[in-house]
């Protein structure tokens, strides 16, 4: 498993100094296989959040070995980090669209991190997958005019539009019916087994955990159960 | 706009779209950047008028060097000198002819018992070629007692009056109890220090100043002979006539050392310079609240831009595409709203107050240099746009 596409060995973290120190992450060691969907789980405070960031680079790792993608994250730069984030995907719980943006275009942010390119190849991109996500007809509405869960499609789009090869998503489907759930998972795991992008998801949404590859839990600190399933 | 943009910027115009989602608040910041055009272009055009005005009575005159008192401010502000230096002046080498002028103000009583100040000059008239050429051909007729040719941009003066006299017409008004008579016109315009002018011959003017005598001009003019540096026969002058109570200088350098005393000495150059100092300081501040404001209200979005990998330069570009917007469109309603003040305060002063092209592109290339020191001030919020926080 060489190749694993998320490696931790040995990772701690920790917030604050001195008295205030509090150690959030304990001797984390995890593979996490390539095109697979993994679900983080936990209670609140558990350290989810944390391991999520740091495997997104954007927290500094300040012990242990955490290689994404190849990268050894341990004292790498600001440079370094953003290269790297720029090959990942992350859905967030608040979908964080810009509000003077179109869908259309807050998409296309997703693309235009990589250069300018062909913009009508990218407008047509970003199209084809809010036509995906059902928001054929909302491409052209600011957020402030679609429902939560319009603009929670909206941020999945942006975070998929440039085939990351992690995505890394904080409840995606918390703000969604049933319907658009199942199809952004769908659309996840299918990604999944076509191009061999990863995802790891911090969710509690037991329509997630069944069609989950790899359920991991996390209680204060440490994983205390990792289990995988055959989907 | 947007897609003109796109093509500018190579990606999405984000500054202008955030800028322009908020109509109220883009309106009001562009009415605050305008305002403080506004300000700056009000300061600068009565401090260019200032300018102007003091270097307008150059214009009239045609010579090479000046001759002062050493205790003289500018021009039109000085003490008098001994006509002998003049003659001692006429032995140097390189000096082709010299002339005294007399400069004084006085108070004009007109038809409807209206008052007027004039600065008035008095000039050898049978040396016509001392005068700018417009003055000179009119210069011989001066030669008639208490006659006088009268500035078209007096301040106060009925336009009715100046009509009458380009026309040939004559004009008579009062001053202590002589009367002079205007038998022409000239083009100067009214200043700081008076309402315009008046052109005379020397002796009318020690008419109207009993207390002044011809020993005694304000300056004296010379003109150096053909092929001649003026710098060189300053320095001749310099070496050959008394020290002390005298300076020397080109016409030039006096105009120049006019406008620096003006600006740096006087306290109207003072006032109208910390005027243009505030203007900028306004639309600094105005800029940077709005700018700070909008990176403070945009910081979870940036911080997403973050975590999608967009660098610094990304987010120091959004700010200073906004500050540039700003810029443009607050400068646009700034410069049209000061012409129109502008052509309001000629009307009403006579002073030249002028919107000329590099006034214009000075305060332009100034807003956008301020707008951006506000920008680059306000990318210190942008510190606060971590990623780790989104999840």
């Amino acid at each position: 498993m060489r190749d694993a596409p998320i490696i931790t060995h040995g990772l701690n973290h920790f917030f604050g100094t001195g008295d205030t120190r509090k150690q959030a992450l304990f001797d984390i060691a995890l593979e996490v296989d390539r095109g697979s969907l993994t679900v983080l789980m936990g209670p609140s405070g558990s350290g989810k959040t944390t391991l999520l960031t740091l495997i997104g680079g954007l927290r500094a790792v300040k012990d242990g070995d955490v290689r994404i993608l190849g990268q050894q994250l341990m004292r790498a730069d600001e440079a370094t980090l953003v290269a790297l984030r720029r090959r990942l995907g992350f859905i967030f719980q608040a979908h964080n669209l810009h509000e003077s943006l179109t869908a259309t275009q807050n998409v296309l942010m997703g693309l235009q991190v990589h250069g300018a390119g062909d913009a009508r190849k990218q407008r047509a991109a970003a199209h084809h997958l809010l036509d995906l996500l059902g928001l054929a007809d909302r491409c052209d509405y600011l957020p402030g005019n679609l429902s939560g869960g319009q603009k929670q499609r909206v941020a999945v789009a942006r975070a998929l539009v440039s085939n990351p090869e992690i995505v890394l998503a904080d409840e995606p489907t918390a703000a969604l019916d049933k319907a658009s759930g199942h199809r952004v998972v769908k659309m996840l795991k299918g990604l999944g087994d076509a191009r061999g992008t990863t995802t790891v998801m911090v969710t509690h949404d037991p329509r997630i955990l069944e069609m989950a590859d790899r359920i991991i839990t996390l209680e204060d600190g440490r994983i205390t159960a990792d289990r995988r399933q055959v989907s | 706009m947007s897609q003109l943009l796109t093509l500018v910027f190579g990606r999405l115009p984000i500054g202008w779209l955030q800028l322009t989602h908020n109509r109220g608040r883009f309106i009001a910041a562009v009415a605050g950047v305008a305002f403080a055009n506004l300000l700056v272009f009000m300061q600068l055009g009565i401090m260019g008028a200032l300018n102007s005005s003091t270097v307008a009575p150059y214009a009239m005159l045609n010579a090479d060097i000046i001759l002062s008192s050493e205790d003289g401010n500018t021009l039109t502000d000085g003490g008098h000198i001994p006509r002998v230096r003049m003659f001692q002046a006429l032995g140097v080498a390189g000096v082709a002819d010299a002339t005294p002028l007399y400069i004084g103000n006085l108070p004009f009583t007109l038809d409807d018992g209206s008052s007027v100040s004039l600065l008035s000059f008095g000039m050898d008239v049978a040396q016509p070629s001392f005068a700018s050429p417009g003055i000179a051909a009119s210069l011989s007729r001066l030669t008639l007692e208490n006659t006088a040719l009268l500035d078209e941009g007096t301040r106060g003066m009925p336009a009715s009056v100046i009509a009458k006299l380009t026309d040939g017409g004559r004009y008579s008004f009062e001053t202590g109890g002589t009367t002079l008579t205007a038998i022409g016109t000239m083009d100067v315009g009214g200043g700081f220090l008076a309402d315009g002018m008046v052109i005379m011959s020397d002796q009318t003017f020690l008419r109207l100043f009993p207390n002044r005598t011809s020993g005694a001009p304000n300056h004296i003019l010379i003109r150096t002979a053909d092929g001649v540096s003026p710098d060189a026969v300053v320095a001749r002058l310099q070496a050959a006539l008394p020290k002390g109570n005298i300076r020397i200088q080109t016409m030039a350098g006096s105009a120049a050392n006019d406008l620096a005393y003006m600006a740096t000495e006087r306290p109207t150059g003072i006032i109208f310079g910390f005027g243009v100092f505030m203007g900028i300081l306004v639309g600094l501040v105005i800029v940077y609240q709005v700018l700070s404001t909008d990176v403070a209200d945009h910081l979870r979005e940036y911080a997403t831009f973050k975590a999608m990998g967009y660098g610094q330069p990304f987010f120091l570009g959004i700010v200073f595409e906004e500050a540039m917007v700003l810029a443009v469109f607050g400068f646009i309603p700034g410069v049209f709203v000061s012409m129109v003040l502008y052509a309001g305060l000629v009307s009403v002063t006579g002073l030249p107050v002028v919107m000329d092209a590099g006034r214009a592109i000075l305060v332009f290339f100034g807003t956008l240099a301020a707008c951006s020191l506000s920008g680059a001030i306000a990318t210190r919020r942008l510190a606060n746009a971590d990623p780790a926080d989104l999840f």
